[in-house]
């Protein structure tokens, strides 16, 4: 009985509360509804990765935008794994978030099949002052997909030997301008002491980590993922081989704690002189600091079986389907890619700056051959080298050097790297990875046979 | 009889209609927060389950299809799924049980009459005030990178200098650095529970002539007992869900070693784009922890009856 009055004396109270609620949930909607454009501009937005070269690019957005008034750049800058997520979701789902982003070789190809990303031969063909042939031919393979350019390079880079010379001499040993991995090994056994580690190699796990260097490896060893009939192939004795090669190097003269160490742990290993070698992407000479920076030696990536052994990889950028803003967009990519893009950066940021591995003229400009120094020549020549439709030894149904350029390689390629990186910690054997690679490798092959 | 239970029957039945009115209008006012939570949560779901009948990698358009219960099967053919629910069982027990014991420890240290015992408790609550993806990056930088990191520099006189901790002991890095964040919330409850305890008890205790831990045993601990559990059941819900920790320390690995249910959700999710797959993944694993919770939950308010009867 007390309940019931209760209940109804509350009643006027209990629909205010109603009314309250729906007035804030009114009101958070209203809300939402608002913002938009200026009137008489453009703002498009780019999706970009956190290297120092898209920070220069962010540095220099003054000078774009006083040089055309009508557009406004909005730089959304992510780090890689981020940006691969959200730019694979944003394309995917048609969502048009973003008007031009920052992709590598490896999504390239991919969203151009699907049609997730425009030609943009048509743009450049209408900048008589472009010059798409001045691009360098590795580079531009990679971002061709049927004989149009779905992208265009903003920075690129292959993978080479770095080593310290002032270390290497003092043990009696000298590099050649084409090591083998064989010679090498025995290089950074010789230097390798309590206080110095004899090479850095990449062990933490992640297709664009450990696999990269890893996967050069493999390929010079004469391994590949698939056969031509999409039958995965890692039990072979290449792979097995390769990754023996590989872990032992890193267990008898490599960094302590491989598993964790990336591009940025061998490059402070390197620069702080703990190790002696270190073999990674050639970008990675840039940011030599000290004793790095004066007593370095460049040589080609290692091989085994064949010629080269680069990896080739570039951040180029492209234009999703679903942007509206298209022109505005390439307009500003044309800015920043072109070559007196390249002179920009060298005048107002200096030469070390401008963003390598692009377009041949650069590596052509004195002052730039000044700044970048010995290892502007294996670079450009390791990229124009690097073929990404003929990696290793054996014919493969596949394009991509470091990299294997289906959907499902991402996925594919981190755990198969977990597994290595199990190897280098010492939990399970190399052929014990291998097993568990190709169970899942074969997985991935089935659905590419008919 | 049977009149008497007629009569009986419509005095019932208004009373019941009456009763059903007046509760609907004490829910009324509720039915906003009701309908909310039922969008954000029961909407998602329902759309889970949807997708996880279907086939469905968002890199491979008009992959859409329905495949009925296939992604289902996949779960229980693939070993991984298997291996991240031990990896979530192993973690959740482990973490749980050290930092119990440990919290259990450093709130009965600050009960007592120590010096500092007010910056003492600030400095042990601070693990928890730290956000996780921020403490996981100093534990695995600056305090156990082989290179560069403390604790290999201050174990070097015995040899331990280039141990690769992260990734020779992944699951007892992950397991340290959990610990490391919840026994201050353990301690806070369980502090809680010991500043509750009536000080002539444990006098009276000792002029019968009690020892310390006999006094701690027989009084002390029945009495924070119903704190401990709450604690660990808390705990235990987040625990569960441990996911900024792996992905800065280990990133699940090496192998599969700290992969536990929702980080393979997550891979399967946002590496491999396999939406029905991952769905599926979602569905097991909200299956599973509406398991665990509702036993938890049961526990929890056995614990609250027994409160009174104290």
């Amino acid at each position: 009985m007390s309940d019931t009055k209760r209940g109804s004396s509350n009643r006027p109270i209990g629909l205010a509360i109603v009314g309250v609620v729906f007035a804030l949930v009114a009101g958070a909607c209203s809300g939402a509804g608002g913002g938009g454009g200026a009137a008489g501009s453009t703002t498009i937005t780019m999706a970009a990765v956190d290297n120092p070269q898209m920070a220069d690019l962010k540095t220099l957005l003054p000078n774009f935008e006083s040089a055309h008034p009508n557009i406004k750049v909005n730089i959304v800058t992510l780090p890689e794994d981020q940006l691969r997520q959200q730019v694979t979701t944003d394309v995917a789902a048609k969502s048009g978030r973003f008007d031009l982003f920052t992709e590598g070789t490896y999504e390239v190809p991919i969203w151009a099949k699907l049609g997730w990303i425009e030609n943009l031969s048509p743009y450049i063909a209408k900048d008589s002052s472009y010059a798409p042939e001045d691009l360098i031919a590795g580079i531009k393979g990679a971002l061709t997909y049927n004989g149009n350019l779905y992208a265009v390079p903003f920075y690129g880079e292959s993978s080479m030997l770095m080593y310290r010379k002032d270390l290497l001499s003092a043990v009696g040993v000298t590099m050649p301008d084409h090591p083998t991995w064989d010679q090498v090994a025995a290089a950074a056994k010789a230097v390798n002491s309590s206080s110095v580690n004899g090479i850095c190699l990449r062990g933490l796990p992640g297709w664009g980590e450990q696999l990269a260097p890893l996967d050069t490896v493999v390929n010079t060893f004469g391994g590949r993922w698939f056969d031509q009939n999409w039958n995965a192939t890692l039990t072979t004795p290449a792979w097995h081989d390769a990754v023996t090669f590989y872990v032992n190097l890193l267990k008898n003269a490599g960094e302590p704690g491989a598993g964790n160490a990336g591009f940025t742990e061998c490059l402070n290993a390197y620069n702080s002189g703990k190790v002696a070698m270190w073999y990674d992407a050639t970008v990675a000479a840039s940011n030599f600091t000290g004793a790095a920076a004066t007593n370095s030696g460049y040589a080609y990536a290692p091989t085994k079986l064949t010629p080269y052994s680069g990896w080739l990889w570039s951040w180029a950028l492209g234009i999703p389907s679903t942007s509206t803003k298209k022109d505005a967009a390439w307009t500003f990519i044309d800015w920043a890619t072109n070559k007196d893009y390249i002179k920009l950066v060298g005048t107002k940021l200096g030469w070390a700056h401008v963003p390598p591995g692009t377009r041949t003229s650069t590596y052509a400009i004195p002052e730039y051959q000044a700044a970048a120094g010995a290892f502007a020549a294996v670079t450009v020549d390791s990229i124009a080298h690097a073929d990404v439709t003929h990696s290793t030894v054996d014919p493969v149904p596949y394009i991509g050097v470091q990299y294997v350029d289906i959907p499902e390689f991402q996925q594919l390629g981190d755990q198969v790297s977990q597994e290595f990186a199990k190897v280098i910690a010492g939990g399970q054997t190399v052929d014990q990875a291998l097993q568990k690679a190709q169970a899942l490798a074969a997985a991935v092959g089935k659905t590419y046979q008919h | 009889m049977s009149s008497v239970a007629s009569s009986g029957g419509v005095r019932v039945q208004t009373a019941a209609s009456v009763a059903r009115r007046d509760g609907w209008l004490r829910r009324l006012p509720l039915l906003p927060a009701f309908v909310y939570v039922v969008i954000v949560t029961q909407i998602p779901f329902a759309l889970t389950i949807y997708y996880s009948f279907f086939s469905w990698n968002l890199l491979k358009p008009g992959s859409f299809k329905f495949i009925g219960l296939d992604n289902y099967a996949n779960l229980v053919s693939d070993e991984s799924i298997r291996t991240a629910i031990w990896n979530t069982v192993v973690l959740t027990v482990s973490v749980i049980g050290i930092s119990v014991v440990l919290g259990l420890a450093v709130a009965a240290l600050l009960n007592s009459e120590v010096f500092g015992k007010g910056l003492m408790r600030t400095l042990m609550i601070a693990p928890f005030l730290i956000m996780p993806t921020a403490g996981a990056l100093i534990w695995k930088d600056t305090l156990l990178n082989p290179l560069f990191g403390l604790l290999p520099h201050l174990l070097s006189p015995f040899g331990l200098s280039r141990v690769d901790w992260v990734n020779q002991f992944p699951m007892a890095t992950v397991v340290t650095v959990e610990v490391w964040r919840w026994t201050p919330f353990m301690m806070l409850i369980i502090l809680a529970g010991l500043q509750s305890q009536n000080p002539e008890i444990l006098e009276a205790a000792r002029v019968d002539g009690a020892t310390a831990f006999q006094a701690f045993r027989r009084i002390t601990l029945p009495l924070v007992r119903p704190f401990l559990e709450l604690g660990a059941l808390l705990g235990s819900l987040f625990v569960v869900q441990t996911f900024d920790s792996i992905y800065m320390l280990t990133y699940g690995g090496p192998g599969q070693d700290t992969t536990n249910v929702p980080f393979l959700l997550y891979l399967v999710a946002f590496q491999g784009f396999s939406i029905g797959q991952a769905s599926a993944i979602g569905v097991v694993a909200v299956i599973l922890t509406t398991i665990v919770a509702t036993i938890g939950l049961r526990t929890l308010f056995s614990i609250f009856q027994v409160e009174p009867r104290r």
